[in-house]
């Protein structure tokens, strides 16, 4: 797929310039001046070796962590502000980590209205959003059971709604198929790219696995600190 | 209804944890209320005693205490004697004590007084009150404690006595005391010419202001003081409000500890949860909510429980027969209501830490070990 052909045709939803992190005060220089755009509806794969900084980065794209230097803004609105910390986090960013990091006391309909109620959004209008994402995701049948009855791959499908329940523009996800095996790893990643496909996210992912990370728009590679895009299939 | 979910759902998930810490609060409670209330109770009591049949008492001014109150019977007689006063009652508080009794309240009164009036006399004729020095009446519960039968005489202190009549009445203090003719106890307790105080009814209640002026101005180291009055300004019943509410308050210090102790376990060991809770756009305030909600749904059902088991004490020990009569489980809203109160802000103070604590916590850092 032409990258820069599909950038100019669309929104730029993620844009990343200059930016720098480091650990343990300066000692460790994780990223070192990455600058990135993502177009609205574009699914990336970030690849690389452990500790080459993907985490970092997906954390820095949704405000979890701040960079030394450099600015983040997801569909215009500055990162790096607190003040727009919880409006990023409600409305234009959602997560899939390696772990699902479900509540496991709640079932999986509660569960996935966690974001609704940080957001404040209505209940009949989360209930119907609920309804549409489980039956997307095959999750209907489940929706009274809790987190401890679901297997790995209902778990990480859960996380997957929780994730897409306000509408964010951005999903950024990390190895979210890394505690799967291969085939339910390969069948969760069908149902991510789907998905995102439908529901018109951008998509973000920090995976070891080359073979679903060449079933990207864009795949990016970092090492010692920085990007570099390379050609996808 | 998830965030109350959220709520209720930790504190299921430490059953025991949570169970332990509601009921330091409903034991803290239940002190409260029982020490308040017997305290309240034994207030009333007492005032109930000043206030028999009269709206009006007068003492020596700046004394801490009326047993050191000495009204002189000069004065009583002059009082009685003007108009506005129906009738002027002087009676003399003493303290004796047995081998088996420390406390043993005596009263001496006159004929007229409403104690030997109204009372119900068991065994007895009111008439003969005070026909001799060595006459005494007992309370019921006294005749008990006592081992003293009607027309028996008794052992009170230094001197014996000879037992004309038992009364019964529903105040504690008056139903364990003995009745003595007040030259009887003016010479048992060498205050010869001289009461403790004076209880007064008034012909007209709005003579109240002008009865207190005149005591005022006729003799100044006199007090007069309507009845609410002595209960809201004398200092034994002050300190013994204090001291109630003290107790009760450490008793409930101690609860607000344990919240706090299981706040604090809470909120250390969902680190991770709470970072989620963050990612998926959970405020600082929602956040705080959510601790704070824990401890007050750990506080109220604590304050609830604790009413519940102090109000059971309370009559339990009403029916204690040697308590008969000293115990009034009238439990006013308003101590309710400031139990909870005290109760719910204990439980805030106590996840007042705890809160800021899961505040401060960066999801970045919680989630980054998986």
């Amino acid at each position: 797929m032409n990258t820069s052909a599909k950038q100019q045709n669309r929104t730029i939803v993620l844009r990343a310039s200059d930016v720098w992190k480091s650990y343990d005060e300066g000692t460790i220089a994780v990223l070192k001046g990455v600058s990135f755009e993502a177009a609205e509806g574009q699914t990336i794969a970030l690849c690389g070796p452990s500790g080459c900084g993907k985490s970092t980065l997906l954390h820095l794209f949704g405000g979890l962590d701040e960079p030394d230097r450099g600015s983040v803004s997801v569909n215009n609105i500055e990162v790096n502000s607190h003040r727009n910390l919880l409006r990023l986090l409600r409305h234009e960013v959602g997560f899939v980590f390696q772990l699902h990091n479900l509540i496991p006391d709640l079932t999986l309909e509660e569960n996935c209205l966690i974001p609704t109620v940080a957001a404040g959004l209505n209940h009949k209008e989360a209930q119907a959003r609920l309804r549409q994402l489980a039956d997307r995701t095959g999750l209907s049948h489940r929706l009274n059971h809790r987190i401890q009855k679901l297997s790995g791959g209902e778990r990480q499908r859960t996380a997957l709604c929780r994730a897409l329940m306000n509408k964010p523009k951005i999903l950024l996800a990390d190895e979210p198929t890394g505690s799967l095996d291969e085939s339910t790893s390969g069948t969760v990643f069908e149902l991510l790219l789907d998905i995102v496909a439908t529901e018109g996210v951008t998509l973000v992912m920090a995976t070891h696995d080359r073979g679903l990370a060449q079933r990207c728009d864009r795949l990016l590679e970092m090492h010692d600190g920085r990007i570099h895009e390379t050609a996808t299939d | 209804m998830i965030f109350l979910k959220l709520i209720i759902t930790n504190l299921r998930r430490h059953r025991i944890r949570s169970f332990i810490s509601t009921a330091g609060i409903a034991f803290s409670v239940a002190a409260m209320l029982t020490v308040v209330t017997i305290l309240q109770g034994a207030i009333g009591m007492f005032s109930g005693i000043l206030s028999s049949d009269s709206e009006i008492i007068v003492f020596e001014r700046n004394v801490s205490d009326l047993f050191f109150s000495n009204v002189p019977a000069a004065a009583v007689e002059e009082i009685a004697g003007w108009p506005m006063v129906e009738h002027a009652d002087p009676v003399l508080f003493g303290v004796v004590s047995s081998a088996d009794h420390p406390i043993i309240t005596c009263f001496g009164l006159t004929t007229s007084d409403a104690r030997i009036r109204k009372a119900t006399w068991i065994k007895g004729d009111r008439f003969k009150f005070a026909q001799h020095a060595d006459d005494v009446v007992l309370g019921e519960r006294a005749a008990e404690f006592l081992a003293a039968n009607f027309d028996s005489h008794v052992q009170i202190g230094h001197a014996t006595f000879h037992v004309i009549g038992i009364l019964k009445t529903a105040n504690g203090f008056e139903d364990g005391g003995v009745f003595m003719p007040l030259n009887t106890a003016q010479s048992f307790f060498h205050k010869e010419g001289a009461s403790s105080v004076v209880t007064i009814k008034l012909r007209n209640k709005e003579d109240a202001a002008a009865f207190k002026s005149r005591i005022k101005a006729k003799y100044g180291n006199l007090i007069a003081l309507e009845d609410a009055e002595f209960t809201r300004s004398y200092s034994q019943f002050k300190i013994l409000k204090a001291t109630a509410w003290a107790v009760g308050g450490c008793g409930l210090l101690l609860g607000g500890l344990g919240v706090a102790n299981t706040m604090i376990m809470s909120v250390f060991t969902r680190i991770r949860e709470i970072a989620i809770l963050r990612v998926n756009g959970f405020s600082n305030l929602q956040i705080a909510a959510m601790i704070f909600g824990e401890s007050a749904v750990v506080s109220v059902v604590g304050a609830l429980a604790g009413l519940l088991i102090g109000t059971c004490f309370l009559y339990a020990l009403k029916l204690v027969p040697a308590l008969h009569g000293y115990i009034d489980v009238t439990i006013e809203p308003l101590i309710m209501l400031i139990v909870i109160v005290l109760a719910l802000l204990t439980g805030i103070a106590g996840a007042l830490y705890p809160a800021i604590y899961a505040m401060r916590i960066r999801a970045v850092e919680a989630l980054r070990f998986e």
